[in-house]
């Protein structure tokens, strides 16, 4: 109990007001001895008397407690906790809930991240490609992805800045160990562009879909694995075969998965190096590289590590 | 599919694949995944390898069930594909000896009337490949091993655990590794 006295005395006195510990400490037992209150709430107590008392603005006081600090959204890792981001309103998406007033993505240089800010935090509208600096949001994980929270504790400032979306790019060198099912020749649905399970969209159901080419890869190096995403232009280049020569040779086969099998035979088993942006469980690959030669500089390198016994 | 995490391909030489004689499960369900713990503490339950098909036969007697023998610079892996891996054998079937394939699949372990572990692999996907990749599999399978025996003393629970098991010797694998990548330079 000296200890939250002592607090409490330390972090009035950084507002400028003098509380004698004496007087602290005397309420504060009062209310957890006397009247058995939880001593987490007899401290809140006993602050927000002394704020009444010396006038003092409650977020004053909590402010000061700490400011959040300000984090590169590639830096936000950390479920729970309040930070400062600084970024530029990349996407505002539609929204059915009441309860939610705006919801969307923002993007600084090291990657974009959702924000949802509730109707309940009263803040201005945010509006797209327009810089901001957003104070005190809370940082939530669902499904294993960060997102960030405006609440009434928020604000936003609007700022001169031009701050760049990017998306920090990565590099994963691997074997190349299975292709997933959902790769070759697919279809898409035409009004959402979501890939097709047997001919229906989640979304829209039965349509006529429109072919398109990707792989989903699994690279692998021997201690994690990455799932690799390839769009159709680098499908094209890396498996030396157009999306109309797939859909002849499809159709030859009456079967889409000889595409797929065709793809396996060319890559399952090799080595490559993808590039790009991260996103969820997946790199959106932007380069992709057959690794075709061992490395000699680190054949030697081996052979000598190998040599001191 | 929370908490679902695809099983690592480990790099493990012949050699000390077929000097492996210990398999446990993570946790008592009844579908936990098996894993085979090498001497020098690699624990296996996917494998990737890239070697020399050097035979291929049909043992089945009703069904096909084909074995085929793949070998790298130190010995040779054993491989099994039957009905149930029809995409492995349809290309052990088709593909000619020799000739350089990758493999991704599972460790596999039988013990003998006398109490000998084998060990074999059962294929999830072959694929015939070029020579370079090859090299490129020697080289990072090299680099793989060394890290673990220089690994072995360490308290991480897999070194720990082969440790107490096998009690390698370790200039035997240290030998082994070299010899690999000695082979690579002979090539050129």
């Amino acid at each position: 109990m000296k200890e939250t006295a002592k607090g409490i005395k330390g972090k009035f006195s950084e507002l400028g007001v003098e509380i004698p510990a004496k007087e602290i400490e005397e309420r504060l037992d009062t209310l957890v001895t006397k009247f058995k209150v939880p001593l987490d709430e007899a401290r809140r107590s006993v602050v927000n008397y002394f704020l009444k008392e010396h006038n003092i603005a409650r977020n004053e006081f909590y402010t000061g407690q700490s400011e959040s600090p300000l984090l590169s959204i590639s830096d936000i890792s950390q479920d729970g906790k309040w930070i400062t981001v600084k970024g530029k309103v990349a996407q505002l998406w539609d929204n059915s809930h009441e309860t939610i007033s705006q919801v969307g993505l923002i993007g600084d240089k090291t990657g974009t991240i959702k924000f949802t800010k509730w109707t309940s935090a009263e803040l201005p509208d945010v509006v797209e490609d327009k810089n901001y600096l957003f104070k005190n949001v809370v940082v939530n994980e669902w499904g294993g992805k960060f997102q960030i929270n405006l609440n009434k504790n928020s604000s936003i400032e609007e700022i001169d800045e031009e701050i760049e979306i990017g998306s920090s790019s990565v590099s994963f060198t691997g074997a190349m160990v299975d292709i997933q099912s959902g790769s070759g020749l697919i279809k898409r649905c035409p009004t959402c562009n979501r890939a097709l399970t047997k001919g229906a969209c989640t979304e829209h159901g039965k349509v006529d879909g429109v072919y398109d080419l990707r792989i989903k890869a699994v690279l692998d190096n021997g201690t994690t694995t990455q799932e690799a995403l390839l769009k159709r232009e680098l499908t094209e280049k890396i498996s030396g075969m157009t999306l109309d020569s797939a859909i002849a040779l499809a159709a030859d086969a009456l079967d889409q998965g000889v595409v797929l099998d065709h793809i396996k035979n060319g890559m399952v088993g090799r080595y490559y190096t993808v590039t790009g942006p991260r996103l969820d469980r997946y790199i959106l690959v932007e380069s992709i590289e057959l690794q075709s030669n061992p490395d000699a500089a680190l054949l030697e390198e081996l052979i000598t590590a190998a040599e001191v016994a | 599919m929370a908490g679902y995490v695809r099983e690592v391909a480990k790099r493990v030489f012949a050699q000390e694949f077929n000097e492996s004689n210990l398999t446990f499960k993570d946790g008592d369900e009844q579908y936990s995944p098996q894993y085979l713990l090498t001497p020098t503490g690699a624990k296996v339950n996917r494998l990737f390898i890239v070697g020399t098909l050097t035979e291929k036969e049909d043992i089945g007697s009703d069904t096909e069930y084909w074995r085929g023998r793949v070998s790298d610079p130190t010995g040779s892996f054993v491989v099994y594909a039957g009905q149930y891996q029809p995409e492995a054998a349809q290309v052990l079937v088709e593909c000619e000896t020799p000739s350089f394939v990758a493999i991704v699949g599972k460790p596999s372990t039988y013990t003998t009337g006398d109490g000998d572990i084998l060990t074999s692999v059962r294929p999830e996907s072959i694929q015939v490949i070029d020579g370079e990749t090859r090299d490129i599999w020697v080289l990072d399978t090299a680099k793989q091993t060394l890290d673990r025996i220089n690994a072995l003393k360490s308290t991480e629970p897999n070194s720990v655990k082969a440790m107490e098991h096998y009690d390698p010797d370790i200039n035997h694998y240290r030998g082994m590794v070299l010899h690999a990548l000695r082979s690579l330079n002979e090539n050129e």
